[in-house]
């Protein structure tokens, strides 16, 4: 498969996607784009498909309809190179899930040594400065046990970016930490996006969400609400529903 | 029941499959008694296991310290001697010692008497050390709401501590049971006419080892099968939304 | 077993885990008193006023009978290693455990990956394989192996004898294989499904994510279970006595009707069961501490 894409057309492209678990129909037709070094924010409340939707985007839960382009090739097809998709997005986790029997270091080290089959030695010194850029400098050899939700995170993050991606996907990273670990992980997410990387979170930190995204999509039951630049988003929304959720988050 | 019959007589002249117990009065009325031996001693020895699991456990957390001991030596000692060893153990040692203690000639007891005790004290042996965990994964906050409530010890251990102990203990229970079941076979050794032993008469007589070896082997699975379907029906039927696994 | 609190989060009162088998009190004391000064003592006191006792009961009722002791290590050789110049004894019992545990281990673990598979045959087969195993009489399966199976095998012109304990350890690996194919299947199923999301994630195959992310955090939950059924694969070996093995049970009843008296039946069977308990129990409270290791680090 030849790839026609260029850094001018959506890095990330949804059309009509629609997903359901059994009868239960989670996703009813949603249409948005992505450009490359774009940062969005998805809100909207619990159980409104937006977890789903996240993971949709590297093949985690399939779609019965509908179409999923990144970089120009389509997700959606028996055919998929999930191995390619793969590489080409990164995804961080609620619960972490750092592999609890590696240390820091070997957690970042292991994707690009086992499945890009890069040498080990190479591989140790781009891990390195990742684990530098998240702030964690001295916890290489650190079992994820012995870190606080926090770390762990952090350590999620530079794993993820270990394999060079062109997307990164935040599935709500904050929700499962205490309040004050929280700002170490949103910082490391600011960074990445000061430094042009493609990010699409699922987040309910608003604030940071305000801060941070160049575009917010509201989601309620399937179904993509309201979207906009933050700040009209949240200034100005027009839908009843956004403003009800927008009026008990604020 | 004529034509099942005729059916295997011609299974026997066409290919030599000898299921003499479909055909043979004697070799049927034999083997179906050696099944119902094998039932009948599966279920005493459940029933039994379980009254000393019960009487184990309320022993093993008794205020005095040798009783507790004793109750540890008897399970260490039944689970870390093979049952094999137990049952001949009974039989033959403590069968003759007793009987030359009581001056009674030929034994004491029968076969299927020495097996009922050894296999249920064997299968008990673990029952205790199941009951045992399970009261204890009852948490004392519980006890003390009850006790807040005004309950009396009775009441707490018959509508609190056992029916939450019974949940968190019977599937653990029932794998032990289904095992002990199993074990009945080695009741063999002692010449208990159960099935194993029956169908070893049944070959030895009939010189069809291969169709008897099998037809043993589907009667235990259809068996163990029946009982583990039933305790997995049991184990749903119990279940308390939120509880337990 | 999960423990609720940790899905729920409060400080509700909720169960205890449930730990069958768990040390507790009784059998950190048991192990105490096996290790204690006092217990040795009282040990060595027993076996000493024993031996007084035996003899001056066997002077007493007849000069020249021997002592139960004399008994016991005049036949501890044969029950021990068999007949001179031939295998079997308690030491063939050990053997059999031996090589039964790695057989039923390694076929175990493929049959328990086979029961985890995506491909939904090799599922189907590997689950009827491992309950047919798990739930049939260990001596029923004796029989049947012991007596189908072949006595030589013909490879080429050389005929090679199959000997009894060789098919009788295939016979027990059978039952250790279900049991062990359990235990991977739990195992890889009590691991949280975000450790599979990641690593597919992370673009790792099916079988790099089992092997290197699965698999190695399985390994503490499945010895505590997999040395459980050591011991009880030790405990059915005599089993094999019954079929004519001459193990250390057989060897036992030999010396017995050698001896042709009653009074030595309770001591010579409570000399073997002391060998096993001996042999066993050790493993057994091994096994417990590692299963509360376990649920401490859970």
């Amino acid at each position: 498969m030849t790839s026609t894409w260029t850094p001018d057309e959506p890095i990330v492209s949804l059309k009509d996607v629609h997903k359901s678990f059994g009868d239960l129909e989670v996703l009813k037709g949603v249409s948005f784009d992505v450009m490359k070094g774009e940062v969005i924010c998805i809100i909207g409340p619990s159980g409104s498909g937006k977890s789903t939707l996240i993971r949709c985007i590297n093949a985690l839960n399939d779609i019965q309809a509908g179409s999923i382009k990144v970089e120009g090739q389509e997700v959606n097809t028996p055919h998929l190179d999930k191995l390619a998709l793969r590489k080409k997005v990164g995804m961080v986790f609620q619960q972490y899930n750092l592999f609890p029997h590696k240390t820091a270091i070997e957690n970042v080290m292991m994707a690009p040594v086992l499945v890009l089959k890069q040498s080990p030695e190479e591989v140790e010194v781009h891990a390195r400065s990742l684990i530098k850029k998240v702030r964690l400098e001295g916890k290489e050899d650190a079992y994820p046990g012995e870190l606080s939700g926090g770390q762990q995170q952090r350590v999620a993050i530079a794993r993820s970016l270990a394999m060079n991606p062109d997307i990164m996907l935040f599935d709500e990273v904050t929700a499962a930490l205490d309040p004050e670990t929280v700002k170490e992980v949103l910082v490391t997410i600011k960074d990445l996006a000061a430094e042009g990387m493609t990010c699409m979170l699922v987040t309910h930190e608003m604030g940071f969400a305000n801060e941070i995204a160049d575009h917010i999509y509201f989601t309620d039951r399937g179904v993509i609400v309201e979207h906009g630049p933050p700040a009209t988003f949240f200034k100005r929304a027009k839908d009843p529903r956004t403003r009800e959720f927008l009026s008990q988050i604020l | 029941m004529e034509t099942v019959a005729e059916w295997f007589l011609w299974l026997k002249e066409a290919h030599g499959i000898k299921l003499t117990i479909f055909y043979d009065e004697l070799d049927r009325t034999r083997f179906l008694s050696g099944v119902w031996t094998t039932i009948h001693l599966s279920f005493v020895c459940v029933l039994a296991s379980i009254v000393i699991g019960m009487a184990g456990a309320w022993l093993q957390m008794s205020p005095v310290v040798w009783v507790r001991r004793v109750m540890s030596g008897y399970i260490a000692f039944f689970r870390n001697t093979p049952p094999l060893v137990q049952l001949y153990f009974f039989y033959f040692a403590v069968d003759s010692a007793l009987s030359g203690m009581l001056g009674i000639r030929g034994g004491i007891m029968s076969s299927y008497g020495w097996a009922v005790i050894a296999l249920s004290f064997f299968a008990g042996a673990f029952n205790t050390e199941i009951f045992r965990a399970g009261i204890e994964s009852v948490p004392k906050s519980t006890i003390e709401g009850a006790q807040s409530l005004g309950y009396s010890r009775f009441q707490i251990y018959r509508y609190i501590t056992f029916p939450l102990a019974y949940r968190v203990c019977l599937p653990s229970l029932n794998n032990n049971l289904i095992n002990l079941v199993k074990t009945t076979t080695v009741a063999y050794a002692i010449a208990v006419p159960e099935t194993l032993y029956i169908s070893n008469q049944i070959w030895s007589d009939e010189y069809n080892v291969p169709e008897m070896m099998n037809v043993v082997w589907i009667v235990y699975l259809v068996l163990v099968g029946i009982l583990v379907w039933l305790m997995h029906r049991w184990e749903k039927a119990i279940r308390v939304p939120g509880f337990g696994q | 077993m999960k423990h609720l609190s940790g899905s729920t989060g409060t400080d509700l009162p909720v169960m205890l885990p449930f730990r069958p088998g768990a040390a507790t009190w009784d059998a950190r004391d048991w192990a105490g008193i096996a290790t204690s000064k006092r217990f040795g003592l009282a040990l060595a006191l027993v076996l000493i006023s024993w031996i007084l006792v035996d003899s001056a009961y066997a002077q007493m009722v007849g000069g020249k009978s021997q002592t139960v002791w004399e008994t016991l290590v005049k036949w501890t050789p044969l029950m021990m290693f068999g007949p001179q110049g031939q295998f079997g004894g308690f030491i063939l019992n050990i053997v059999v455990s031996f090589i039964a545990m790695a057989l039923g281990t390694f076929m175990g673990l493929w049959m328990g990956l086979g029961q985890v598979s995506t491909n939904r045959f090799i599922k189907r087969a590997c689950w009827i394989v491992t309950q047919l195993f798990r739930n049939s009489p260990w001596l029923v399966l004796l029989f049947y192996f012991m007596l189908l199976l072949p006595f030589y095998i013909n490879i080429g012109d050389t005929r090679i004898e199959v000997s009894g304990w060789a098919k009788a350890t295939f016979a027990l690996s059978l039952p250790i294989m279900a049991n062990v194919s359990e235990i991977v299947r739990g195992a890889v199923g009590s691991i949280p499904t975000g450790q599979w999301e990641s690593a597919e994630s992370l673009a790792f195959s099916r079988t790099q994510t089992m092997w290197r992310i699965i698999l190695p955090q399985c390994i503490k939950r499945m010895v505590p279970p997999w040395m459980n059924w050591y011991c009880i694969l030790t405990m059915s070996t005599p089993l094999i006595s019954i079929l004519g093995v001459a193990d250390g049970m057989t060897l036992t009843q030999d010396a017995l009707a050698a001896e042709g008296r009653s009074e030595y039946l309770i001591p010579m069977y409570l000399w073997l069961m002391s060998w096993f308990f001996i042999y066993s129990y050790p493993i057994a409270l091994w096994t417990r501490k590692l299963e509360n290791r376990f649920a401490v680090n859970q």
